[in-house]
């Protein structure tokens, strides 16, 4: 088992016969990833990289029987991409997109209630299961299968937590981005609950970063309803204040939403938080030792 | 995206919302022309900076006759105007916005953002209109009311009502709805993350006005606003920040020592918190993004060095979509065009790797290569050190 994409999960790819998404959907079907096609309005009934390419998710969908899409489109499109996904019943919709508008994201959220897709990202580096299935842009070789799972809003933070944990023989049943845009598909929380509902994962790693309160309430939720460990780092301890949406966001978000209010409450909750990005990994080991299972095996 | 006030109260105006009669002049002579042409014994010269605390900071002046606007656009234009919010320098004033001063009965506070944690567009209004939102907040969050608007329906009547009665105005309360609606069609028409009406004034005849306005759009969304793109102003803006972003770089500048090169914000972040980890200063933030070709990764090294706080460059890449050779490349070229004479720290992981530390070694360079995050920031921490001493 895994969260969200397994060995099994039938891919198609939006934007297929695009340059980027062509690299990356060769590099998911070289991890080992189950692709099964992709959509390119206007090019329906071509092959592309040996698979079926159609003019709509909902044809792809019908034919192929795929449940997971990996939108590689420009953000200019992508929310249109991402609303014909959702409208097909992709169940896994991941989106890499960096640059969508917030107020495209506002009415996408609207759009979701009452179906059933889950929405990673946008302005995710996607997700991975190790062993099993990619649907993004992230180094395949730096993951290893394993128990711990991670959710991130940063990619490239993602990958420097990865690196250190198989680094340290702690391999990852999946690996999760769910952007770094204010106003994102999936919150922390929701992949908490997935996590902790996993056979599969045995501890659990969040990485955050400064603004809003999405951290401090998935932590809060998991002290009450977790049972797995949790190890949190909140990027941005030494970010400059004022980058904020001036006055009226911070009656909104008050001066909670720094990098050090974020960890002191975690770590307040009964969390292990990392104040240096550069021990994310000895604090997962310390938190498998300490939760008294055996390190995540990386094969 | 910020943008001047009086070109917020021109989108106001053409949206219905009524705002003081005025025009931005950029001299004293225009000033005077336009005071007469308002008419009027009293007038306000406003001077026009991306910045609050004006008013505290002597940018915003009334005056009782023609000749008086002409002193004090003459003082205000060429003059340099420090604010609680401008930071020590302050801000050059360009150009000020002369308006026919009004009669003020009361006065409000009106804002809408777009909530993170709600997901939401939400109005915030308030009866202690003038000062700011966030004292209010913090001495009398009662005084504040909000209101979520759903996006499916947008936002009602009814929700509009429930603001004019939680700020006092239920007795105008129709006109008041119809202003709300509409500045509401403007937030979503032209992509605003925040726009904020303080003061929202009723005046001594019953009308209700918008005197001062601040308005913030998405920068995601510039790529379909084109009106509103028009309106930026670089002057308002670091010119190593528009420099930046001119060649794909996020750059904010910082008050320490040590350059930073990386990609990804959060690693970027990160980098900087690693730094400050090792006892040592982040001079800026800086995320080259994904795909950095050697040229851009020169210009982020032309750019830090611009910095001459700066007494080292530590480059820390975690290559996904981006690619080691390329980055050291990179390195490489901005050693052979620039003159850096401050150690330069390297650290690369991910995609092409191996290339990538080939290239370094084989340059020649006087390049302290890294093994990981902490040993990088350590190397960085030791070579400002080294400098200082």
């Amino acid at each position: 088992m895994s969260v969200f994409v397994d060995k099994d999960s039938k891919v198609i790819i939006q934007g297929f016969t695009g340059q980027h998404a062509t690299f990356h959907a060769e590099e998911s079907m070289a991890f080992g990833t189950k692709v099964v096609g992709g959509v390119t309005p206007g090019k329906g009934g071509t092959t592309h990289l040996g698979l079926p390419v159609f003019n709509s998710v909902a044809e792809a969908v019908e034919e192929t029987g795929a449940t997971v899409s990996g939108i590689f489109v420009p953000p200019a499109i992508a929310t249109d991409s991402l609303l014909e996904a959702v409208d097909a019943g992709i169940q896994i919709a991941v989106i890499i997109a960096d640059g969508v508008p917030v107020q495209d994201m506002v009415r996408t959220k609207r759009y979701l209630a009452g179906r059933s897709t889950t929405i990673i990202g946008p302005n995710s580096p996607g997700i991975i299961t190790p062993g099993e299935c990619k649907v993004g842009i992230m180094p395949s070789n730096i993951y290893a299968p394993g128990r711990v799972g991670v959710v991130s809003r940063s990619g490239t933070l993602n990958y420097e937590a990865v690196s250190q944990m198989t680094g340290l023989g702690l391999g990852q049943s999946t690996c999760v981005g769910i952007g770094g845009d204010p106003v994102n598909g999936t919150d922390f929380k929701t992949v908490l609950q997935a996590f902790e509902n996993d056979d599969d994962t045995d501890v659990v790693v969040m990485i955050g970063e400064i603004g809003g309160q999405q951290e401090v309430e998935a932590a809060a939720w998991a002290s009450q309803y977790m049972t797995k460990p949790l190890a949190c780092f909140i990027a941005g301890v030494s970010a400059p204040r004022g980058r904020r949406m001036g006055h009226a966001g911070a009656v909104i978000a008050g001066d909670s939403d720094t990098a050090t209010a974020k960890l002191d409450a975690i770590e307040g909750l009964g969390h292990a938080v990392v104040r240096n990005p550069a021990e994310i990994g000895d604090t997962v080991l310390r938190a498998v030792k300490e939760a008294g299972s055996g390190p995540g095996s990386a094969s | 995206m910020n943008i001047h006030e009086y070109q917020a109260k021109e989108l106001l105006k053409s949206y219905g919302i009524p705002v003081p009669p005025g025009e931005v002049v950029y001299s004293d002579r225009a000033a005077a022309r336009v005071a007469e042409e308002l008419g009027g014994s009293r007038w306000v010269v406003k001077a026009q900076i991306h910045a609050g605390g004006r008013g505290k900071g002597g940018g915003v002046k009334l005056a009782n006759s023609v000749g008086k606007v002409t002193d004090l656009a003459d003082q205000m234009i060429g003059s340099t105007l420090v604010t609680a919010q401008t930071g020590d320098t302050g801000k050059r004033v360009h150009r000020v916005l002369i308006e026919r001063a009004s009669r003020i009965d009361r006065e409000f506070y009106l804002g809408m953002i777009v909530d993170r944690v709600s997901q939401k567009i939400v109005v915030i209004a308030s009866a202690e209109g003038g000062v700011e939102i966030e004292q209010v907040a913090t001495e009398r969050p009662d005084a504040i009311h909000t209101e979520f608007v759903d996006p499916g329906v947008g936002l009602l009547d009814f929700q509009c009502r429930k603001v004019a009665t939680a700020i006092g105005l239920a007795n105008r309360a129709a006109s008041f709805t119809r202003l709300l609606k509409r500045i509401y069609r403007l937030f979503r028409d032209k992509d605003c993350l925040l726009l904020e009406i303080n003061p929202f004034i009723v005046t001594e005849d019953g009308d209700l006005v918008a005197l001062d306005c601040k308005m913030q759009f998405d920068d995601n969304a510039l790529y379909r606003q084109s009106a509103v793109a028009e309106l930026r102003d670089f002057d308002e803006e670091d010119p190593k920040e528009v420099d930046a972003s001119g060649h794909g770089l996020n750059y904010v500048a910082l008050d320490g020592n040590v350059g930073c090169i990386v990609n990804g914000a959060g690693l970027a972040m990160g980098t900087m918190d690693a730094i400050a980890h090792h006892g040592g200063r982040p001079a800026n933030f800086l995320d080259v993004g994904g795909g950095a070709s050697p040229e851009k990764i020169a210009n982020a090294f032309r750019i830090v060095l611009t910095d001459p706080n700066v007494h080292a460059i530590l480059v820390n890449i975690f290559a996904g979509i981006n690619r080691c050779d390329w980055i050291a490349q990179g390195v490489v070229q901005a050693a052979k065009d620039l003159t850096i004479d401050v150690p330069v720290i390297v650290r690369l992981a991910g995609t092409n790797v191996e290339e990538g530390r080939r290239i370094l070694t084989e340059s020649g360079l006087a390049v302290i290569q890294a093994a990981d995050l902490d040993d990088a920031a350590a190397k960085a921490v030791a070579a400002v050190a080294e400098v200082a001493t």
